[in-house]
């Protein structure tokens, strides 16, 4: 690991010894050069960052980000996220895991993250496929989606991540492309920059089990330039259209953040009074 | 000496619980120990409430057997409790709500008092009969007055001027009452010789002291009876000093925000009963798999399931000790007494700062709700330890799990230069690089996880209370909130001549093994008595001791009694003696 020294910290400098596990041509690498991108971009020192991952292909992020990282147990980004922030909210927090990690097992999680709107950027790598289980269907993938445990066919809708997490009230909902890494690292700077809970369901293709490679870049466009990223109705509107699959921002608002509702309900308490353990006790004798 | 138990019953929402409380505090506040017990409905409205409270001038250790003074709001409450009532003792009712059976008046002193008219007429408001009772049982039993108008005032000041004056009302009228009445029992008060030093603390309140003074900062939690009452508490203390409690969507987010804020260097804990921590087994894995401190707390109710969640039972042990996959080395502690709350809290999070590993801290509906007068807590009894951190030089080629002799290995934080690492819930090497494929570092770090748990089994022999006999021919191994009563029960058969002493422990896993060994040997019998079914700690001891322990088991969701211990040890000082004596050899 090269020395922390107070220079220009460049994509490099994140770099790890471990070297990813991931099948070659995996959409992840992109995922992870953008974030390398992105953390140069905006000089996060490594003691400042936490990594929080799930379960799966894309939960083995944080051993190839220089970083602090918490590997958890699967679908349970959020609340270790959550607890990390608020213990100290001076660090980046970057949460990462796939769709299945983050829709199914943890989807109980994520409207409250949203609601909450705690300051982290949570970057969900959609494959719609489980790749580390040899390609069963996730809750992204279409129906009819043939595999292990579909060999008739998925009879199940998909769930739609943009809207569902504009529904709950996310300030800042994205959608990227891991073949787009330039434009990603752009979307992950502004997740990152955002004060709030900011929400990148990234498509990030499984070369091995559902390999999209070919079927995506055809139907990809820009958010339209008119669209006004403030109007959640629009929003909610563009994440419906399936005709094209739009990258960049549906969603960002700004709104007080979780960490300042805990500030103020501090102040709000210290202002009454600020007893040390002695002056609790008197309040029970 | 003063020794009294008292009992009042009703219907749940008439005021029960309040009647109870305001008595208690009444009776603390006069300089008595005392000692309370309450069992309630599930329900918010309706159902039957009971509150029982003992007052006595020396320390107390149980709720008390029989009853002194029922105070019986309606039939049913007279119907449940009137057997529990010892002979001659006082019978205060409602002559408004029913009447008690020829036999019952016989055998008891009755205090027939119309209480619901008093309210209605004299005071003008019905809901104030509970006030109307409590002056009566000042005028009756010589209680203070004005410890009573000094708590009505503090209780309905903010409630405005006219709700105190109508509620001093009702005391007044019941207090009229009551000294009208012909005094035909011979319990009298007056003030106790009490010291104010002490508090009035309820389990919970003294478990959320304790975690305060040891530093506490967050707190994540879901609400649970009985345990939710330990986050209303912090939630109102824990932002005087900086800190905030979180109420998550549910018990698994709860246990994932203590780890990720102790991963981030912050003292954090949450609380919970049985269904909730059946949820949070999932993380507890992940706590000790990548060491990182955690305290959780279960406030243990009725299951399995939904259960009876307003009752006491002693069931999650086996839960605590295994739940989860793997080979799981955490510990497992058990609080004991309303005091005990308050150190033992502070004891869990040092032994899970010093190991880097989950405490497991079990405690019941029985302790956790029920109130005692203690000793004002001394926060610098337990000395607080903190995580190993690394020094500058371990920080260079920094390795999160080193192997070391004692396992225990430096972690860094958030924060620190250099000592990045992933808190790995893979196995993973002494860096913290996942080794998934590693068989042999399997091994050795699972050793290291072992070796960290069997250091704390030194600490276990240290937290032991012995009582009575010390080398005892019955001896009694008991543990968590049933001290108090294997306490007092082993002093009454020790009165009576029987050799009887008792051990309890305070960590049940990993257990005081040398410190067991030595108190069992020479008994003829040992008897583990357990508010669950099966026998759950004795179930434990077996795999250690070659020994056939007597089990003492109760699942009715209601605690011991001294009186069913010392039937135990009777039954078997019998048994024993007409058998002739064994030896019971301690498997080394």
């Amino acid at each position: 690991m090269p020395p922390d020294v107070a220079q220009e910290l460049t994509p490099q400098n994140y770099k790890t010894d471990e070297h990813p596990i991931w099948c070659p041509g995996c959409g992840d690498f992109g995922v992870l050069a953008s974030l390398y991108q992105s953390l140069a971009k905006l000089q996060i020192h490594s003691k400042d960052l936490v990594v929080v991952a799930g379960i799966g292909c894309s939960g083995r992020t944080p051993g190839f980000v220089k970083s602090y990282g918490f590997h958890v147990v699967h679908g349970r980004v959020l609340p270790v996220a959550l607890g990390v922030k608020l213990a100290n909210p001076k660090l980046t927090v970057v949460g990462v895991g796939g769709d299945g990690d983050g829709f199914a097992i943890g989807g109980g999680h994520i409207p409250h993250a949203a609601r909450r709107n705690f300051d982290i950027a949570y970057l969900v790598m959609d494959n719609a496929t489980y790749g580390l289980t040899k390609g069963q269907y996730s809750p992204t993938a279409p129906k009819g989606f043939q595999a292990g445990s579909t060999p008739y066919g998925n009879i199940e809708k998909p769930l739609n991540p943009l809207a569902m997490l504009i529904a709950y009230g996310a300030t800042f909902v994205a959608r990227g492309y891991s073949g787009k890494p330039k434009e990603l690292a752009d979307l992950i700077t502004r997740a990152i920059e955002h004060k709030g809970f900011a929400f990148i369901d990234i498509i990030s293709p499984c070369i091995t089990f559902y390999n999209t490679y070919k079927v995506i870049p055809p139907k990809l466009a820009e958010v339209p330039h008119e669209h006004d990223v403030t109007d959640r109705a629009k929003a909610f509107e563009l994440t419906l259209l399936d005709d094209k699959v739009y990258l960049g921002v549906f969603y960002q608002v700004q709104e007080p953040t979780f960490e300042d509702g805990v500030a103020q309900v501090i102040k709000t308490a210290q202002a009454s009074s600020r007893p040390r353990l002695e002056e609790i006790f008197a309040e029970f004798s | 000496m003063t020794d009294c138990v008292f009992r009042v019953g009703g219907e749940g929402g008439e005021g029960v619980i309040s009647t109870g409380e305001l008595l208690t505090m009444a009776l603390a506040r006069s300089g008595y120990e005392i000692y309370t017990f309450r069992t309630y409905p599930a329900e918010i409205k309706g159902g039957h409430a009971n509150y029982q409270v003992r007052a006595s001038d020396r320390l107390l250790l149980s709720q008390g057997d029989q009853l002194d003074v029922l105070v019986a709001f309606n039939e049913e409450a007279y119907q449940k409790h009137i057997r529990d009532l010892r002979s001659g003792g006082v019978f205060v009712y409602d002559t408004d709500s029913f009447a008690p059976s020829s036999a019952d008046s016989d055998s008891a002193i009755l205090y027939g008092i119309p209480l619901t008219s008093l309210a209605t007429e004299k005071v003008g408001v019905k809901l104030t009969k509970n006030i109307v009772a409590l002056g009566v049982l000042s005028a009756l039993f010589d209680i203070p007055r004005e410890k009573f108008e000094e708590l009505l005032k503090e209780r309905f000041g903010r409630k405005g001027e006219a709700v105190v004056q109508k509620n001093l009302q009702a005391l007044r009228v019941g207090f009229d009452y009551g000294k009208g009445e012909q005094k035909r029992d011979a319990i009298r008060l007056g003030l106790g010789p009490r010291q104010a030093k002490e508090l009035i603390l309820s389990g919970n309140e003294s478990l959320a002291l304790g975690a305060i003074a040891s530093g506490l900062k967050l707190y994540f939690g879901y609400p649970i009876t009985p345990a939710t009452d330990i986050m209303e508490f912090l939630a109102k203390e824990l932002p005087k000093i900086g800190g905030f409690v979180v109420q998550t969507e549910d018990e698994i987010s709860a246990i994932g925000g203590v780890l990720g804020a102790s991963f981030a260097g912050t003292k954090a804990m949450t609380a919970t009963s049985g269904p909730g921590f059946s949820l949070m087994t999932e993380m507890l894995g992940l706590a000790e798999m990548s060491e990182t401190p955690a305290v959780i707390i279960d406030v243990q109710r009725v299951g399995p399931s939904t259960g009876m969640p307003t009752k006491t039972e002693q069931a999650d042990l086996y839960s605590a000790v295994y739940g989860g996959h793997g080979s799981c080395p955490r510990v497992v502690m058990a609080l004991t007494s309303v005091e005990d709350c308050f150190y033992g809290i502070m004891r869990a999070f040092n032994i899970a700062e010093q190991f880097q590993m989950p405490v497991v801290v079990l405690s019941d509906q029985y302790l956790g709700h029920r109130k005692a007068t203690v000793p004002k807590p001394d926060p610098s009894q337990v000395p607080i330890i903190t995580r190993r951190m690394p020094t500058p030089e371990e920080l260079h080629a920094y390795k999160r799990y080193r192997l070391t002799p004692e396992g225990i290995s430096p972690m860094s934080v958030p924060g620190m230069e250099g000592g990045y690492y992933v808190a790995e819930g893979l196995e993973h090497d002494e860096i913290g690089y996942p080794a998934a494929s590693n068989h042999e570092n399997h091994l050795h770090m699972t050793r290291k996880r072992y070796t960290k748990f069997h250091a704390v089994e030194a600490i276990a022999n240290d937290l032991v209370r012995q009582y009575g006999v010390e080398h005892p021919e019955i001896g009694i191994v008991s543990w968590g909130s049933t001290e108090g009563v294997v306490r007092e029960a082993v002093q009454i058969a020790v009165d009576k001549g029987y050799s009887v002493g008792a051990l309890h422990p305070k960590i049940l896993y990993p257990q005081p093994l040398a410190r067991l060994r030595q108190f069992m040997e020479g008994t003829k019998a040992v008897i583990i008595p357990e508010l669950n079914f099966t026998g759950q700690f004795a179930t434990l001891l077996r795999k250690r001791f070659t020994i056939d322990f007597v089990q003492l088991n109760k699942t009715t969701g209601l605690p011991f009694s001294p009186q069913e211990i010392v039937n135990k040890i009777e039954e078997v000082a019998n048994d024993a003696a007409r058998r002739g004596a064994r030896t019971h050899a301690a498997k080394l």
